[in-house]
């Protein structure tokens, strides 16, 4: 067990942040900081170009894939220097880290060879359909259909909080493949570019006033034929693994982001003098220990190549870091205390922490509920019995 | 960097797992209870059979000088079975000498706290008066104090070396409600103690081990308070159904869960840091000694509630480990004092 770096991975760590620090200082300084996943969405695809460029968008992935076969330690250390910078978040997050790692893992060389170096290149942007109306927490009831005709998957029905679809090139969908199925069997797992007449997106405002997710209606929208991952019935499969790719060393960055807002905090605490207040105090503290357990947590995932050994531990890593950041948010009110609350900004924007405070409340929702991700832990990781459904 | 055990690491964890579960049984442990706490049949089989007590120590003090995740790993095991034993003052001892003793003092001593020849704890007050060598005052709350030989007693600034067998000193013990862990109170009429030869060394080396030691027993109660609570939960059956498939329960078990996953974290990161002496180590054995007693509590408090009234007997081993947590959060200072720490070195001290 060890912790430190070694001198090379310090060496590599310095030459990350030039380089990163360079960017946000120069060409890319006014997206520096940007705290929210659609502002400025034309220059955050540009951006993703640029660390294509320089060979820093997906380090980890295979060398002939775009990455540079980056280890661990590598990228752990890329990911909080990432942050650190003040970098904004990735807008094609799912395609680095939801849709590449599944066309790697279950695609074939053809689809692998027309994907991954785009998704790698900021060229293609994905977004994710897998929640509808009636197929939320309870994902598997999908109503969403695909069905064959000549050579192609003609695809209808509805899917909802498709997060930046309104920015993305591609879409990946689970649908009902066969006719009379229920539940995980008979669905198939499909990409399909956006822009056709099949395809209608229309923006879902949300409590911050943003309009991150959307609806997607899909009218004869068309899937070429191999554009299928797997085979058809298989998408529940693909699905779960994807989900499984979740955990991966994108939570390292998303951290040291979480990073930023508590510092945030505690220099309004320290700026307004909610610092002297015991109870404000032990909150801190309490955040702060939360940080690092999600930090150390994450690292002990990473690190344990058995991954059957950590596959319980990880299963507890959704609802924690949603849970810690939801108590961040109101932590981050408490210490602003009622000025919170006004804003000069015109329109509805809200500076960093009061929209933490409004946009955490997402966080035990969307990816699995809290409630859901207890009854994964309860049956998956502890073993008990499973719920009865109601519907059998 | 690389957050996993080594598998000289596993082993060691598995020896400590297997051997605390055959020897530190709910009947040798009650045993223990019944008189003075100190299950005296599993601590030679550790410190002799095992030859685990001198983990920490120098290899030329006859012990093993392995680091703090290797004592984590045996503390956690202890921990599982909330077994009668003086692990936290023996080790808070032995590395309070290693650190900060003379070199007389490491020779004399550590070999006999390596081969667990004589029991050994710690304690502190701000009572405690010296004149010279001369201590005098009252200690109270000292971990397995009624059947230790050997004591550190610090005033917070000095620490000294105490023999049992000094003169003018006796030892208290009232009814310690965590009866596998029994704190006594010493009374001190100008008895001799031995300085250490760098007190400040000691203290801080002492406190660390004790840390690292409360923390990683927590993780292990708390992690067997879960084992045992879903073993019943699968076998209880009301309403027609294994309690367990009720989301009621579910929930509480999968909210413990996340907590011990947290504590694990906590308690190997704090042991690494230390080990490497990483800039964090201070902040990582605060946040370990806080959390990992709130874990523990939370975690018997919700075994005895998810079973029933069974959970509320003496007979049944709930009440083991609910005391022992009880104690855990408020040994070594309480949470709030830990979580304060904490703030302070990120707001400064408060105005």
């Amino acid at each position: 067990m060890k912790l430190g770096f070694s001198k090379a991975e310090e060496e590599f760590r310095a030459e990350c942040a030039q380089w990163l620090n360079g960017q946000m200082m120069g060409e890319f300084s006014d997206i520096k900081g940007i705290s929210t996943l659609t502002e400025k969405a034309e220059r955050r695809k540009e951006w993703e170009q640029q660390l294509a460029a320089h060979k820093w968008s997906c380090i980890g992935w295979p060398v002939e894939w775009g990455g540079r076969g980056a280890s661990l330690a590598e990228q752990v250390i890329f990911a909080e220097e990432y942050a650190r910078a003040g970098v904004p978040g990735r807008v094609n997050h799912i395609g680095i880290e939801l849709a590449g790692p599944t066309i790697l893992t279950f695609g074939t060389d053809e689809q692998k060879r027309r994907f991954l170096p785009d998704i790698a290149a900021g060229k293609t942007i994905f977004c994710q359909g897998f929640s509808e109306p009636n197929a939320g927490s309870d994902l598997a009831s999908v109503r969403t259909r695909a069905r064959l005709e000549s050579g192609n998957w003609i695809v209808n029905g509805q899917k909802i909080w498709t997060s930046l679809a309104h920015i993305s090139d591609w879409i990946f969908v689970i649908a009902r493949s066969e006719e009379g199925t229920k539940g995980p069997r008979g669905l198939t797992f499909l990409m399909m570019p956006i822009d056709q007449p099949g395809i209608e997106i229309r923006g879902i405002k949300q409590i911050n006033g943003d309009a991150e997710f959307n609806e997607t209606f899909f009218t004869d929208a068309t899937c070429a034929k191999d554009s299928l991952i797997g085979a058809p019935g298989e998408g529940w499969k693909i699905a779960m693994g994807l989900l499984a790719f979740e955990r991966g060393v994108s939570t390292l960055g998303q951290q040291m982001g979480f990073r930023n807002e508590l510092d945030e905090i505690i220099a309004a605490a320290k700026a307004n003098g909610s610092a002297n207040d015991p109870l404000i105090r032990q909150r801190i503290a309490k955040a702060e220990i939360g940080l690092n357990l999600m930090r150390y947590g994450a690292l002990r995932m990473l690190s344990n190549s058995d991954h059957s050994k950590v596959d319980g531990a990880a299963l507890t890593y959704k609802i924690q870091w949603a849970t810690w950041r939801r108590n961040l948010g109101e932590l981050a009110m408490d210490v602003l205390g009622q000025s919170g609350e006004v804003t000069d900004n015109p329109g509805y924007e809200w500076g960093t922490l009061p929209n933490l405070f409004l946009y955490s409340r997402a966080d035990t929702i969307y990816g699995g509920t809290n409630q859901i991700q207890r009854n994964l832990i309860a049956e998956r990781a502890l073993g008990m019995p499973r719920e009865p459904r109601g519907d059998t | 960097m690389d957050f996993a055990f080594t598998d000289e690491q596993l082993m060691i964890a598995e020896t400590a797992r297997g051997f605390f579960v055959d020897n530190a049984t709910s009947q040798r442990t009650r045993k223990a209870m019944a008189s003075d706490g100190f299950d005296r049949e599993t601590w030679q089989a550790f410190c002799q059979g095992l030859g685990l007590s001198g983990l920490l120590i120098a290899e030329k003090f006859g012990g093993s000088n392995l680091g703090m995740v290797e004592f984590a790993n045996i503390a956690e095991a202890a921990g599982t079975q909330v077994a009668a034993v003086p692990l936290l003052g023996q080790t808070m001892v032995g590395q309070a000498i290693s650190a900060g003793g003379t070199s007389e003092q490491k020779s004399q001593w550590l070999p006999k706290l390596a081969g667990g020849e004589i029991v050994a704890t710690a304690g502190a007050s701000a009572d405690l008066k010296a004149n010279g060598n001369k201590l005098s005052g009252k200690i109270s709350l000292i971990p397995h104090g009624n059947v230790a030989e050997l004591f550190i007693l610090s005033n917070g600034g000095n620490a000294w070396i105490v023999e049992r067998s000094a003169n003018s000193l006796s030892v208290e013990t009232p009814t310690t409600m965590d009866q596998t862990r029994p704190l006594a109170t010493l009374v001190l009429d100008g008895v001799h103690g031995e300085p250490l030869g760098d007190s400040d060394a000691a203290i801080q080396a002492g406190k660390t081990a004790g840390w690292i030691c409360l923390a990683a027993e927590a993780l292990g109660g708390a992690q067997a308070c879960l084992d045992r609570t879903v073993a019943y939960s699968k076998e209880r059956v009301q309403f027609g159904r294994a309690i367990g498939s009720f989301q009621a329960y579910k929930h509480r078990a999968a909210d413990m869960m996340i907590e011990i996953e947290q504590a694990r974290s906590a308690v190997y990161w704090a042991a690494c840091a230390v080990d490497e002496g990483s800039d964090n180590a201070h902040l990582a054995l605060h946040a370990a000694k806080a959390f990992c007693a709130d874990t523990f509590f939370k975690c018997a408090g919700d075994m005895i509630q998810l079973h029933g009234g069974i959970g509320f007997t003496w007979e049944h081993d709930a009440h083991l480990f609910f005391k022992r947590a009880r104690s855990i959060q408020t040994m070594l200072l309480d949470g709030n004092w830990h979580r304060e720490t904490i703030a302070t070195m990120l707001l400064g001290e408060a105005a």
